[in-house]
């Protein structure tokens, strides 16, 4: 049983129709056929190109939206997006959107944001509700004063982190982070995926995490997939991935990271400046 | 003379329990042609300083300054109607959650020939094709078909960059971008700052870059500003303040790069204890 893998995907693919004012829909294949597995305890980073499908299969895997075809399977059984989906199914797989203010309704305090799914899936009173909030409102770096605010008046960065914070009060199996950490200054992104790891040590709990940013895929992933126009291109450990990337365009990416060389900003500096002086 | 410059400003929240002042005492310059980042914690009001600057802040907000000006004409005396009309032509924003500031009743398409309408002169076929232009410049994929796409019908980095092209669309002597490319793979990230970039040299475009990413601080930036909990901490031109950080703050940021993971675990970067240090 523990060597079931926690998610598994075969095959799938999504298409979008998009329709015109012409009539007559034009199909976009999304994905075009993707196999995954994420085992217990274990994280697959997923990159890729804008564009190229990975929020599309975050919104599968966490059973939000169907597959076009392909099976996604969860604790080897394999499931189905409809009636069929059991509340403890649904608690089970959890979502961090991308887009975090809009998944934040706005006249709802943060207090109650992140209560509601205790109230939904658990059988806590008020004061106990009250009480872990509080708690995870402090793991996430934030505090008491916060409970009574709104979604608007946090900044960018505090919404990421109260989306979060949502997602992980139901104690999940696994949680999909769509780019989690990309509005988070350096030391609250430390934090934050230092309290990933943490829950990931407790509770052997599982990340899909999607992320652009290659030093923190380096930092958190088990096993690397790069996808490219829906496409998986490469799809190995994250040890093997960065030693030797195979596919050129995942050495694309690796060339294409920003660094911090003092050298290059130096050059940098003194290109700008002949430029304009050369008009 | 500096194109933008704001002295001592103060931005202060009314809030349940009290004012709660979110920017305090900051001094911001950027002259033409230059490139300021702006770094710092989250919730350390950047966001809400340049928001200030642009007149943009909900009423809730109490907003003070000694000094605002652009372009020597002073915008805390200006009618709101003038203060309209430079925001937007002279001055355009990359708000920091894309998805959230575009209009999802319209089509991308429309958003974009709306600005141009507003703010060019270009007749009717002129803006369709230059928004056509636009949409190929920030690297969308099949430009022509994604003019009557809505934005929930493109990706959280497809929606990013049509925000990017409806800033460019007027060619601004000032563009603030907040977290311009925060949902962008580094291949398109690199094409967008690229292009950000060449505008800026050859119109003599300044720009005000708040981000988290150091490496696109040190691949953009000409100066620096590092922000702590509303206050200014240190400033210093980009080379300096990655071979010398002065302030502590600038040093326990530095120092939480995931590049300096010790055995799989992250430092942790006590900031207050760091601030004691000083
Ligand atoms: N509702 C929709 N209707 C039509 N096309 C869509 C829809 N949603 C997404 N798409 C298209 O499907 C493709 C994949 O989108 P998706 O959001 O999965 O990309 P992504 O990899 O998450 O990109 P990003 O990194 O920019 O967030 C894109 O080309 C997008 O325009
Ligand atoms: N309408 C509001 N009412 C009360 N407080 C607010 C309001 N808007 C913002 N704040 C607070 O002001 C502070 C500064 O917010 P701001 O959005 O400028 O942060 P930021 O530096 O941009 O952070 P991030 O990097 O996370 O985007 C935060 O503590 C935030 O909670
Ligand atoms: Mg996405
Ligand atoms: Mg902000």
């Amino acid at each position: 049983m523990s060597d079931t893998p926690v998610l598994e995907t075969r095959a799938v693919t999504r298409d979008y129709t998009t329709s015109s004012f012409f009539g007559g829909g034009k199909v976009v294949r999304a994905l075009k056929g993707i196999d995954l597995k994420v085992a217990r305890g274990k994280t697959l980073a997923v990159v890729g190109e804008s564009g190229c499908g990975k929020s599309t299969l975050a919104r599968i895997i966490t059973l939000i939206d169907a597959p076009t075809s392909g099976e996604v399977l969860i604790n080897g059984e394999q499931v189905r997006v409809g009636a069929g989906l059991t509340a403890a199914l649904r608690r089970k797989v959890q979502i961090v959107f991308q887009n975090p203010y809009g998944s934040l309704n706005p006249r709802q305090k943060i207090g109650d944001v992140l209560a509601e799914p205790l109230k939904l899936s658990t059988g806590f009173g008020a004061a106990e509700r009250r009480e872990r909030v509080m708690a995870m409102l402090k793991r996430i770096g934030l505090g008491e004063e916060h409970y009574n605010r709104y979604p608007h008046m946090f900044s960018g960065g505090q919404r990421q982190r109260i989306a979060i914070a949502r997602a992980l009060m139901v104690n999940p199996e696994l949680l999909v982070l769509d780019e989690p950490v990309s509005a988070l200054d350096l030391s609250v992104q430390a934090q934050i995926l230092n309290l990933l790891q943490d829950l990931q040590e407790e509770f052997e709990l599982s990340y899909v995490f999607i992320s652009h940013d290659l030093s923190v895929v380096r930092h958190v992933a088990d096993d690397v997939m790069v996808m490219q126009w829906g496409d998986v291109v490469e799809y190995r450990s994250r040890d093997d991935i960065f030693a030797a990337p195979e596919h050129p365009y995942t050495r694309t990416l690796f060339d294409a990271t920003p660094r911090i060389d003092p050298a290059r900003i130096r050059a940098r500096i003194e290109a700008k400046a002949a430029r304009i002086a050369g008009g | 003379m500096p194109l933008l410059e704001v002295r001592n400003l103060t931005v202060a929240f009314d809030t349940a329990r009290g004012p709660f002042r979110a920017v305090e005492h900051l001094d911001i310059s950027v002259n033409a042609g230059e490139v300021l980042a702006i770094v710092g914690e989250s919730g350390s009001g950047k966001s809400v300083a340049m928001l200030a600057t642009m007149g943009l802040l909900p009423d809730t907000a109490r907003v003070t300054a000694d000094v605002m000006r652009f372009d020597g004409r002073d915008l805390l005396t200006m009618s709101a109607h003038d203060r309209r009309a430079i925001s937007g032509r002279e001055v355009a924003m990359i708000f920091q959650e894309p998805v959230a500031s575009l209009n999802p009743c319209f089509t991308v398409g429309f958003q974009i020939i709306e600005t141009l309408r507003r703010h060019t002169p270009l007749n009717a076929r002129q803006r369709h094709a230059r928004a056509i232009e636009l949409l190929e410049a920030v690297g969308i994929p099949e430009p022509q078909a994604r003019m009557t796409s809505f934005p929930h019908q493109m990706s959280g980095g497809q929606c990013q960059r049509v925000m990017i092209a409806i800033a460019m669309a007027c060619n601004p002597r000032l563009l603030i971008a907040d977290e311009p490319t925060t949902a962008l793979d580094v291949t398109i990230q690199k094409q967008i700052l690229d292009l950000l970039l060449d505008l800026q040299v050859r119109h003599q475009m300044a720009m005000v870059l708040i981000t988290h990413d150091m490496g696109v601080v040190a691949e953009t930036a000409d100066r620096v500003v590092v922000q702590y909990q509303g206050h200014k901490m240190e400033e210093a031109d980009v080379l300096s303040l990655f071979e010398h950080p002065q302030n502590p703050y600038t040093r326990a940021l530095l120092s939480a790069l995931p590049e300096n993971a010790t055995g799989g675990r992250l430092p942790h970067v006590d900031v207050a204890a760091w601030m004691a240090e000083a």
